[in-house]
């Protein structure tokens, strides 16, 4: 349960980061310069190896509990945030991410921008879109992968289930050369907030000196007990049809993020 | 110091949120979980009881924003 749980969250919250991320450098490439936007890209990723690199041992470095403590409290409050808006967007409070709209907009205010070259960075403005958008995207999946990784134990799962995912979206991106506008992000999203809460109050409680009843099978309730708790909320915030904001795509039944 | 500014403002947004209520609610619920577990009560429903009141209040303080 442990390891499947942590692969796939970390793969499903590294997936979801990956499209948005992918959007982004699209928009740069396609608009600006692809050799400028690529060095961003490499560029981001440096910058979040060095973070991981760092990160990685310190947090192997702190006592179980303590880490258990420490973490539990972050997974907890990420993932408060992440069901939060998935919850929103799932009962219309909030439009969901629209990828095709974003690629747009990105795409309009990239053509706007002046072009500056900076030593070897041909368009410093495709570099540094490029470079924030991996960064700030891959910085909370490089912190949920590590965070999962260093408390389950097995750091190179985590790795593997971020490099996996971050592989699948970009050979689609390159497949489809469009945004990933229908992945079911939200979807995608809701999953790994219920995980992330689950996990974060399983270790959060017991780096705080909890004892859990059934140990370690505590989680196979509370995981199930959180996502019906989540789509309990969904179902109670769903306001009635005149409110719903006027900037959520319509939804068919059919559609990967009907519901969510 | 403007960048320095910069940081702390993105390190509070990457780990409270725009909701800094749910944070401290964590971290009081670890407290009181902590402080429990000293004694013979069991502790372990502290947290998830915790989250089941404060997120459906945060949910609502967004859904009241818009």
């Amino acid at each position: 349960m442990n390891s499947g749980a942590l692969f796939l969250a970390v793969f499903l919250a590294c997936a979801v980061e990956a499209v948005e991320a992918t959007t982004i450098v699209l928009a740069a490439g396609t608009a600006r310069d692809w050799r400028s936007a690529l060095v961003g890209v490499a560029s981001g990723l440096a910058v979040l190896a060095v973070v991981i690199a760092a990160l990685g041992p310190a947090l192997s470095a702190i006592p179980l509990r303590s880490l258990r403590l420490f973490v539990g409290a972050l997974l907890l409050i990420f993932g408060l945030q992440w069901l939060r808006k998935a919850v929103l967007r799932a009962s219309g409070h909030k439009a969901l991410h629209d990828e095709d709209k974003i690629f747009r907009e990105q795409l309009a205010a990239a053509r706007a921008a002046d072009n500056r070259s900076v030593g070897l960075v041909g368009d410093w403005y495709a570099f540094t879109l490029s470079f924030k958008g991996v960064v700030l995207e891959g910085l909370e999946v490089a912190f949920i992968a590590l965070t999962f990784g260093s408390n389950q134990h097995d750091i190179p799962l985590a790795a593997l289930a971020a490099v996996s995912a971050v592989l699948v979206v970009v050979v689609v991106g390159v497949a489809v050369r469009a945004p990933l506008s229908r992945v079911p992000e939200n979807t995608m999203k809701f999953a790994v907030g219920v995980m992330l809460i689950s996990f974060g109050t399983f270790w959060g409680a017991e780096g705080a000196g909890a004892r859990w009843p059934g140990s370690d099978a505590a989680l196979l309730v509370l995981v199930p007990a959180v996502a019906l708790f989540g789509l309990a909320l969904v179902a109670v915030s769903k306001p009635s049809a005149p409110h719903r904001i006027a900037s959520t795509p319509p939804t068919s039944p059919t559609s990967p993020q009907a519901g969510f | 110091m403007r960048r320095v500014k910069a940081f702390l403002a993105f390190c509070y947004d990457f780990v409270i949120g725009d909701d800094w209520t749910v944070a401290v609610a964590v971290a009081v619920a670890l407290a009181i979980t902590y402080a429990v577990s000293k004694t013979s009560v069991p502790a372990w429903w502290i947290v998830p009881t915790s989250t089941a009141v404060i997120f459906p209040l945060s949910l609502r303080r967004a859904t009241r924003r818009g």
